[in-house]
């Protein structure tokens, strides 16, 4: 082994760089001015933060913290009784309940479905897009606008072409019974496809990206040394967008596991249930608003913050493991 | 045999022409440079060669085959590109095994091949390391080591050393050129850098605007430069040109003899005349030329030919450059030995031209700026 991987000699800086070598050694001998001037420098950057801490404290962080404190009352199922404290004691009843963990499930049914086939889908989209042809930027304006269109507009969309009447499957003579948005086994890939679509432009466009960030040179390269479209597709694109399909990976299951307006809009509450569609975000919702149980809706809302967390942070560990061949 | 050779070959993108019908031929374990400076197409007809570009017009082949439709992975070549475009995701080894594994070599035979070529640019010891843990130098050698270990029949070099610092570049020169006289495997090797070129190449094309100037070994392409362009183009810094008419001087036709006088070539401000030997092969062109002078033919002198202002004088330690300007406000540079006398900015001088004919380079003034007397 030869000395490539040694690290540079921390060498004290006396006249101020802005290394974090130089910042200790300035610390330790310390003059009372260059302290001041950080403390200053440090307030400034306080303040400047200040305005968005405020509105992440108001919105995020103090209904955050206020939801553990939910967790511990029970809310008596007779309207107009106030909610009693009850501490730990109505977490396991809540998280072992059979409307929890069929939600539970369901939820992670339609993250199967949704994750792999956005992902592919957008790549897809991507590398037939990722060529140098006159009106290309047409198609990826088309590809991307699914980013910008809202879920309700996505929802009534493809609730008319679902429609058993109007829509597109009776006009391709098709003609399921019960319709798809009423069957228990359609409904839920229903929803899947509207969530897909709707991820697709974002998963197109950070796709797009990555594969524009890989240097034509490489596949040049791969070109002449003998590699047909399909094994430089797979030995060298995809190794190469392995970051970029981590990253949309990470962000399409979070997407999926709060994917709720298309169920609101096409299946209704009455319904949810019965169809399989009662994903997580859902069943808190209704926990809430119709069972008036915020207790139990806070819970469902921590477990389903704490799926998450542990997802982004294994998603990141893996990421950071892939990624180690930075040029 | 792995010759190559362009008949004919033009390359249009869209409007623009960016190799114009060009003619070349690369002989069998040749190492010819294509000079040129950024945009004369020079990288498109080495792409070319790699089947990286569709040729729009003519041919190009390898050995005795019209490649022009044949796939890259067939043409039986290899690349080092200026970004050495190594796989950063594989190690060392399998970069350079890659070539053989896309053809199918057995893993033992693999190996061995691997070994050898990490083994001859000394990179036996980084086999397991990728990329991205090497330094510039390092990956060049990856990149040279991929392109041998096939042992194709032609290596193309993007130039491959603009990325190094200078150090590393004049050492990394030397080695590809000692590797290229081991191997004799035709090398087509596309540079910006004069020097690299000179250095480096059998032979040297050079370039400009898509159209191919001259080709000819280092030593010709200094001494007879084909045009005006790749007279100012090479050297450091490039040949003097200056615009004046031919001029007969004491001609007489006294006694019935028919007596020459002196050629010169006038501008104001002097009247440089010809050594009868290049006067003899430029009689009777003209009357406007362009008079083209190395720097180094050129010397400070009382009774020089050209009168002249100096401008700047450049120390470069070894040796001095005096830039002045003649009466018509063109450029002339003189290079003087560092222990000559320096003149003073603003002085008035005269420059003297060595008497060598082979310091007279004469060039027709118009458009091509072909060199008159001669085949060059």
């Amino acid at each position: 082994m030869t000395a490539v991987t040694t690290a540079p000699p921390v060498v004290p800086d006396p006249l101020g760089g802005d290394g974090a070598g130089a910042g200790a050694a300035r610390d330790a001998g310390g003059s009372s001015v260059t302290r001041s001037r950080r403390r200053k420098q440090s307030l400034l950057a306080y303040l400047l933060i200040l305005p968005a801490m405020m509105l992440f404290g108001v919105f995020s962080f103090y209904p955050f913290l206020r939801n553990f404190k939910l967790m511990l009352y029970e809310t008596p199922p007779v309207p107009g009784l106030p909610p009693h404290y009850v501490g730990l004691h109505q977490i396991i009843p809540t998280i072992t309940s059979t409307q929890f963990t069929q939600s539970l499930v369901t939820t992670l049914f339609l993250v199967v479905l949704v994750v792999p086939i956005s992902l592919l889908a957008g790549l897809g989209l991507a590398v037939a897009a990722h060529r140098k042809l006159k009106g290309m930027a047409v198609y990826r304006v088309i590809f991307s606008s699914t980013v910008v269109s809202s879920v309700a507009v996505a929802s009534v969309v493809f609730g008319t072409l679902l429609n058993p009447v109007v829509g597109l499957l009776p006009w391709l003579g098709i003609n399921p019974n019960p319709p798809a948005l009423e069957s228990s086994t359609w409904a839920l890939p229903a929803v899947a496809l509207i969530t897909i679509w709707q991820f697709l432009g974002l998963s197109f466009i950070v796709m797009l990206a990555g594969l524009q960030s890989v240097p034509d040179e490489l596949l040049e390269a791969a070109r002449i040394d003998g590699a047909g479209p399909w094994t430089r597709f797979w030995r060298m694109t995809v190794p190469l967008l392995s970051p970029t399909i981590f990253f949309a990976g990470v962000i399409s299951t979070i997407y999926a596991f709060q994917a709720f307006g298309a169920i609101d809009i096409l299946i209704g509450s009455q319904n949810a249930v019965r169809l399989h569609t009662n994903v997580l975000i859902y069943n808190i919702i209704n926990t809430l608003q119709i069972e008036n149980n915020a207790g139990a809706a806070a819970i469902m809302s921590t477990v389903l913050f704490l799926i998450l967390l542990v997802l982004t942070l294994l998603q990141i560990r893996l990421l950071e493991r892939r990624v180690s061949y930075a040029n | 045999m792995a010759q190559v050779s362009f008949d004919g070959v033009t390359k249009q993108f869209g409007d623009t022409t960016a190799v114009d019908d060009l003619t070349l031929h690369v002989a069998d374990g040749e190492l010819l440079v294509l000079l040129g400076s950024s945009g004369c197409g020079k990288t498109t007809a080495l792409r070319m060669v790699a089947g990286l570009e569709d040729v729009t017009s003519g041919t190009v082949s390898i050995g005795d085959r019209v490649v022009n439709d044949v796939d890259p992975k067939d043409r039986d070549i290899a690349m080092v590109f200026q970004s050495y475009a190594l796989y950063p995701h594989l190690t060392v080894a399998k970069n350079i095994a890659f070539p053989l594994r896309q053809r199918g070599v057995d893993k033992d035979e693999r190996a061995t091949k691997v070994a050898r070529a990490a083994e001859t640019l000394g990179l036996a010891a980084l086999l397991d390391r990728k990329p991205g843990q090497l330094s510039g130098g390092q990956r060049q050698r990856v990149a040279l080591a991929r392109a041998i270990v096939r042992e194709p029949l032609v290596f193309l070099m993007d130039e491959p050393l603009s990325n190094l610092d200078a150090a590393l570049r004049v050492q990394t020169r030397a080695d590809i050129v000692e590797l290229q006289a081991r191997l004799s495997t035709t090398t087509l090797y596309v540079t910006h850098d004069q020097v690299e070129a000179m250095t480096m190449g059998h032979r040297i094309a050079v370039m400009s605007e898509g159209k191919l100037q001259q080709v000819a070994a280092p030593e010709a392409l200094y001494a007879r430069p084909a045009n005006s362009f790749v007279a100012h183009f090479l050297g450091s810094p490039g040949m003097n040109l200056m615009e004046g008419m031919l001029v007969e001087s004491g001609a007489t036709a006294a006694a019935g003899v028919d007596q020459q006088g002196t050629l010169c070539v006038a501008f104001p401000g002097a009247s440089v005349p010809l050594p009868s030997a290049v006067a003899d092969a430029v009689r009777g062109a003209g009357p406007d030329v362009l008079l083209g002078l190395r720097p180094e033919a050129l010397h400070l002198s009382e009774d020089g030919a050209i009168g002249a202002t100096v401008v700047i004088v450049e120390l470069l330690g070894a040796e001095t450059h005096v830039i002045c300007h003649t009466e018509t406000g063109a450029r002339i540079i003189v290079r003087q030995s560092a222990a000559a006398a320096k003149p003073k900015i603003g002085e008035a001088v005269r420059i003297a031209v060595d008497p060598d004919p082979a310091a007279y380079h004469l060039f027709d003034p118009a458009e091509g700026g072909a060199r008159l007397g001669g085949p060059s």
